[in-house]
Formats: C-alpha cells, structure tokens, sequence
C-alpha cells in the first residue's frame, strides 16, 4: 500500500518516456488508493524496516500528507503524459533518457518528502527532489538556464542547509528525529536556546525552499528558462511540498509546546505574506514575458498559502491547505496552454503573440478557463479557496476588513495580468503574416483541457478537497491550541 | 592533552577557513579545502567518530579534490574580481554565528552521559545491536538496518548527482579522446610518481576492499570503500592517461555499477517485501534472523560500495572528456 516512493524509486533508469509516464501513473493511482483509505478514516503508517518508530524510519500519511501527494503525484503523471512532444522539440534525443530519469528522481524526492514522518528522512528526500529539479531546470534550450540554475542550487543549498542545521539543534536536545516523538520530547526542553534558534533556522530555510516573499529571488528565473513541461510540473507542486514540510514542522513540532510561538509564526508570517501577494501581483502587471509573468503571480500565490496559515485557525488553514491544491490545478492548467503555444511561438514575449487565439482557439480557451480560475471566477476551483480564505480572513478578528481588502485588491491585479494575457492572444493583430490554423500536438492539448475542466469540476463540486483540508484543519489546529 | 590538540586543529581550522575566503587564486581555494577536509577529519576522529573521519578523509581531502580540479582545468585559475556585495554577506553570516553560539549556550556538556542524544534511542541501539545483528559496528547497523531507508536515499542523491553532470556536460565522449593520447598526457614522463603510483594502486583498491568487508567489525563500509577504489581508480587515471584508465573500467562498465547499485540495493528492499517483511527488513532474508540481517547488510553495502565508485569514476571521467574538447 505504502509503497508510492518505492515504486517511482525503483525505476531509476527512466529508459524513455514510456517507463516514466508508466511509473508517475502507477505512483498516482497509489496515491488515490491511499486517498480513500485516509478518507475512509484512519491515518496509515508505515515502519521502514520493521524497526519501531522512533529507532527506524516511519512512514504516515494523513488528510494532509493525502492532498498533497494528490497534487505532486497528480501533476507528475500529467505533465509527463503531455510532456512527450515539447520535450522532442527542446531536448536532443540521446540526452533524453538521463532527463526522464531526473524527472523520476525529482517526482519521487517530493513524494518521499510527503510521506516522511522523520525528519532526517524528509532532508535526504529534500536533496533527492532539488537535485533532480536542478538537472531538469538545466535542461532549458537557452544558455541562460545555466545562471538560473546556478541561483537556485546556491538558494536551495543555502536552504536545506538551514534545515538540517535546524533538525541538529533539536536532536542535540531531543535525542529524537521522529517528528510524532520529537513532539512529545520537546515539552522537556521548551524554553532552551538551542530549540528557539532551531524553530528559526527551520522556517526561514523551508521559507527559502517554498520561495515566500522575500527569499523568492530564484524562482521567476528558474521558472522562466526551465524547458516547458518541467515548470509545468515544478510550478504545480515543487514550492508547495516546502510549504508543506514548513506547514507540518510548524504546527506538529512547535506550535503544540512552544508558548506564544503561535502569535510568533503569525506576527512572521502575516506581512511576509501581505507583501508578498501585493509586491508580486503588482511586478507581474508589468511583467512583458508571458512564462515570467506566472512565474511570478506563483509568488503572490504562495502568499495566500502562507496567509492562510498564518490566521492560526481552523479555517484558515483549510483556506490554505484549499489553496494548494486549487493553485495546482490553476497554474499547471497555464502553463500547459503555455507549453502548447510555446511549441508555435519560440518567443513568449507578450507584444510577440498577436492572433494566436486564431491559430490555437483550443489552446487559448484552455488558458483563459485556468486563468478565470487563478483570478478567482465564481464557478472555477481558484473561487473555493479564495472565498475560504475571505470568510477565514473576516473571521480572524478586527483586521480582518484589512485583509479582505488586501486580498480584492490583488484579485484585481490578477484580473489585470490575465487581461493582458487575454488581450494579446485574442485582440492583437498577428504579428507575421503567418495565420493558418496550427494547433499544438493533440497529447498536449488534451492533457491541458484535461486540467482546464478539472479547474472547472473541482470549482462546481469542490467536495473531495474540501473533505481533505478540513479535516487537515482540524488534525493541524488540534495540535495548536 | 587531548583537549590541547583538538584546540589546535579547530584553530588551524578557522584560519584554513579565512584563507579560503580571502585567496583569489582557485588552485590554491582547492587546496586549502583539502587540507580543510583533512583537518575536518582529524577532528571528527578525536571525538571518537572513527566512520565520519574515515569518509571525511576519503571523500572530502581524497576525490573532492580531484574533481574540483578536473574542473579547474576547463576554467581559469584566478577568480573574476567582484564588486560590492561583501559588507552584507559579512553581516549575514556574523548575525548567523553569533545566532548558533546564542543556541550553544543551554548545550549539554560534551560527553555528558545525560544528554538527551545519549538517553534516547541510543542506549536501544547499543543494547539491540549485538542481538539483532550479530557484530559491534553500531555505525554501520544504524546507517544500513536501522536507517536503511535513509542510506538508500543517499545512494539516490548520489545517483541524481550522477546523472545531473552526465546529463549538463554531455554524455556522449568525443570520438578522438579513445585514442591514446600523446606521451605527454597524465604524469608519464615523470618516473618517480608512476613507478611508486603503480607499487600504491593495487594497495589502495586492496584497502578499499577491506573497508568495504570489514565494516561490520571496523570504522567503513560501502560509502567510504567506494570513495576510496574511485581514488585508487583515478591515480590510475592520472598516471597512464585517461584512455588507459577507460580502456580498464569502461564508460559503460561504470553506468551500469551506478544503477546496479543503486538498483542492488533497492531489490533487496523489494525481496524482503516479498518474503513478508516490511521493505528493507532483512530479519527475513535468511531462517535465522540475524544471519539476515548480516546478508542483507552485506549486500545493500556492496550495493552502496559500487554506486559511489561508479558514480565519483563517471563524474570525474565526463569532466576529463570536456576537458580534452575544449
């Protein structure tokens, strides 16, 4: 049952593109088992080993872990089943089984993290994941990958380094690495240094990793040079299982003992997460490149993750744990319509796309379904958690209007982007003469519609998620209170 | 005295540390994060963690070295002068120590048998491991049974690092760079290094070996005999040429071993599944247990031994290759 990282692990020859997609499915299908088997109700465990949790490694999956394995493993088997035509146009054919091969490596690191409920454990999976997802972004048509590249391993490095110095502190005075007993060891060592230090150390590092506001320098770069289908897949889950791990260490670790950590993390999170949402929305209004452009609104979007997390109540986390998954949804649906128009248009530029909406209408229609779910549109996926997240907002206390109003306004700047996207693609005149009808390759463009009438299901009958995030909500905000 | 000699090395250290950071010359960086290692190692040793020195030693001063300066080879030697940027990065990492030794103050006395690290699950290993698996390296029972789970995810790291500079620097070898080259490749002409180069080879893929066997009873096991054959492998390499050294371990000799290994080690896993364990539980691989969990061991290890050689020989191999395009 437990066996999802085993089954993409044990495929590390990744042959050719068949072997992956083949694994990425099988390891999606055992994430949907594990998904109602959670949903059935109990949480399942795993001991590596046969060794006893806290002298052997434990897997566990819960609501939470269940969700997020849905998006990573979800996105993993979609991006790779589409990925097959863009990636003959971008990489050379003999280079392509050591690519596919990362892909599977990267897949499986972020699934190892998801199921890990070690902490150790969670920063090999975490090296396994950045390195692959290096190797991939590397793989960009244009030497400017490299430099890119470059910023993000020094980022990364920088990052996980904090974690695991982090994960020391604590061991140093816990003796334990399992997160549940990790948990019930700390309430003896609660006000020494060496814990407040490592709570720091561990939140700005995986603040690093999930590219929260500040510490978000590498991502537009890396978004934006990376082949097509690697940001596909890395947009849709990389940042959001650092998120998680961030989430988790958090709530579980900290926040059940330490006092006052609560009012801490939010009084951290809050106008990180403010500015974040307002400063990227606002730079990618202006944004003239149509791959950076998302690359950056994924910025904004991870604000709302973060805060809804940062209300430290139950509906605020069901908001953002909601996020995640609706944000998923969204932004991969976009970036596939963008791997379709790319596989037209070399250039991304906006000014560059005139009358693409006459040459690709099933590909422009995709891309306007998922960006009315970004914006927020009644009837989309985006819609369910941004109206959790208004209602979680007003519920928070007296700034609560504040927060709303924080949250309307980016919505218009999104409003305001996704126009302009819009705006190109369907009212400029096309820019070369050149305006036969050519729609991209029917794998691509099914797997994007795919997506793109997710956003639209999931924005009808959000009921599976939901179920999911509450209860994540209720597990989560137990433990806080 | 001890206490004196540790206090020396952790000031070398600090001071190979600043030389470092300040050279501009990368030959000499390179060096110094040799000698660094080497002192890293010596530590490690004086505080009794005899597995951790030997790796440091061999991975870190041994074949880092090698490959840093296969690399130096395809770029200049002198660093590009930078501008600005310093004062900040000084005061990032000033806020940052004075941040970790804040958190040292509550830290337990080093030693100090009543340490949470020493009241926890240690004493559990120390007790279950004679009876589980039969042998004293508590070491390599935590990091090949206990935490085996995490050692196969480090062989994967390793593997993905494979991968990643197979992948960036190309994998196909330049047609020409299989002939033999001229005579002045690699140390030939000197005499003295080849003949006594030649006389240490063997040695050193013999010692490697012992590491690897012996890591049940002594300090090693598969990651450190790997390093170790890979830097008996590559002096190999430097004393007779590259293509000699191809021509003994192939490109795709060397392919294969990584993902052997890591496949090796994996298997094992998936056959205690089957066999009714849980996935690495080696109890089941045999009637008696502890003679399971000793074959188990033994194998993930070799497992372990060949994906690092493999992969450190692939890796230090594509860089020769770029460097005989260029």
């Amino acid at each position: 049952m437990l066996s999802a990282p085993l089954v993409v692990l044990l495929q590390p020859r990744g042959l050719a593109w068949a072997g992956a997609t083949v694994a990425a499915l099988a390891s999606f299908a055992i994430a949907l088992a594990l998904t109602i088997a959670v949903l059935d109700g109990q949480p399942q465990v795993y001991a590596m080993g046969g060794w006893p949790a806290p002298y052997g490694i434990a897997l566990g999956v819960d609501a939470f872990s269940a969700l997020v394995l849905l998006v990573v493993t979800g996105a993993g088997a979609a991006s790779l089943l589409a990925a097959r035509p863009s990636i003959d146009q971008q990489i050379e054919q003999e280079r392509q089984p050591l690519f596919y091969s990362a892909w599977l490596l990267g897949l499986a690191g972020l699934v190892g993290i998801v199921v890990s409920a070690d902490a150790f454990n969670i920063f090999v999976f975490m090296e396994i994941s950045s390195l692959a997802s290096y190797i991939l972004i590397a793989g960009g048509p244009d030497r400017r990958a490299l430099p890119a590249v470059f910023k993000y391993l020094i980022m990364g490095t920088i990052g996980a380094t904090f974690y695991l110095i982090g994960v020391g502190l604590i061991y140093m005075m816990t003796g334990t690495l399992n997160l549940a007993d990790m948990e019930a060891r700390i309430g003896d060592v609660v006000d020494m240094n060496p814990i407040l230090v490592a709570a720091g150390f561990i939140t700005i590092g995986l603040a690093l990793k999930a590219a929260v506001f500040p510490l978000h320098v590498w991502l537009p770069n890396a978004y934006t040079q990376a082949p097509h289908m690697v940001t596909v897949f890395l947009a849709a889950c990389a940042t959001k299982v650092a998120l998680y791990v961030l989430i988790r260490f958090d709530y579980l670790v900290f926040q059940a003992k330490l006092a006052d950590h609560e009012v801490q993390f939010a009084l951290f999170a809050m106008p990180l997460a403010i500015l974040g949402i307002l400063v990227a929305s606002a730079v990618a209004m202006f944004e003239g490149n149509l791959k950076r452009l998302l690359a950056t609104s994924s910025v904004a979007q991870i604000g709302y993750i973060l805060l809804g997390a940062s209300f430290v109540s139950q509906a605020g986390l069901s908001a953002s744990v909601m996020h995640i998954f609706n944000h998923a949804l969204a932004k991969g649906g976009l970036f596939l319509a963008v791997a379709c128009l790319a596989y037209h248009y070399r250039d991304l530029r906006l000014d560059q796309l005139g009358g693409a909406a006459a040459r690709m209408p099933w590909t422009c229609a995709a891309l306007v379904v998922c960006g009315f779910s970004l914006i927020g549109i009644p009837g989309t996926a985006g819609f369910i958690s941004k109206w959790l997240l208004i209602s979680a907002a007003l519920e928070s206390g007296p700034w609560g209007w504040g927060l709303v109003a924080v949250i309307l306004v980016s919505s218009l700047m999104a409003v305001v982007y996704i126009w302009r996207i819009v705006e190109a693609v369907y009212f400029r005149a096309a820019v070369e003469g050149d305006s036969q009808p050519a729609e991209a390759p029917l794998q691509l463009l099914l797997v994007t519609w795919l997506v793109a009438l997710l956003n639209i299901f999931f924005g009808l009958f959000p009921g599976v998620p939901l179920e999911l995030a509450n209860s994540t909500a209720t597990l989560l905000a137990g433990f806080a209170s | 005295m001890i206490f004196v000699f540790a206090l020396f090395l952790l000031t070398l250290l600090v001071i190979t540390a600043l030389a470092i950071v300040h050279t501009e010359n990368l030959f000499v960086a390179v060096m110094l994060t040799s000698i660094f290692s080497l002192l890293m190692a010596a530590n490690f040793f004086i505080l009794d963690a005899a597995d951790v020195a030997l790796t440091e030693a061999a991975v870190g001063a041994g074949v880092t070295t090698v490959i840093f300066l296969s690399a130096l080879a395809l770029t200049g030697e002198r660093e590009k002068p930078r501008v600005g940027g310093r004062n900040i990065a000084l005061v990032t990492v000033g806020i940052l120590a004075l941040l970790i030794i804040y958190a040292t103050f509550d830290k337990p006395r080093l030693g100090d048998p009543n340490a949470p690290v020493h009241q926890h699950v240690a004493p559990w290993y120390l007790e279950k491991t004679p009876e589980y698996m039969g042998f004293p390296n508590v070491v390599t029972a935590v990091l090949s049974s206990f935490r085996g789970y995490d050692t196969l995810g480090e062989v994967f790291v390793v593997f993905a690092a494979c991968i990643g500079v197979l992948f960036i620097l190309g994998v196909r070898p330049p047609r020409e760079s299989l002939e033999p080259r001229d005579e002045s490749s690699g140390l030939r002409h000197h005499l003295i290094p080849q003949v006594v180069g030649r006389l240490l080879v063997p040695f050193i893929v013999l010692f490697g070996l012992y590491v690897q066997f012996h890591g049940e009873y002594g300090p090693g096991g598969g990651f450190q005999a790997g390093a170790i054959i890979a830097t008996g492998v590559i002096l190999y390499a430097l004393l007779e040429g590259e293509a000699e050294a191809l021509r003994a371990v192939p490109r795709s000799v060397l392919l294969g071993m990584v993902i052997g290994g890591a496949m090796l080690f994996g298997s094992v896993g998936v056959v205690c599944m089957l066999m009714g364990g849980a996935f690495l539980d080696y109890s089941v691989l045999a009637a008696d247990p502890v003679w399971g969990q000793q074959l188990g061991i033994l194998i993930i290890e070799a497992g372990v031994g060949m994906a690092v050689c493999g992969a450190l020989l692939s890796i230090f191999h594509a860089f020769a290759a770029r460097e005989s395009l260029s």
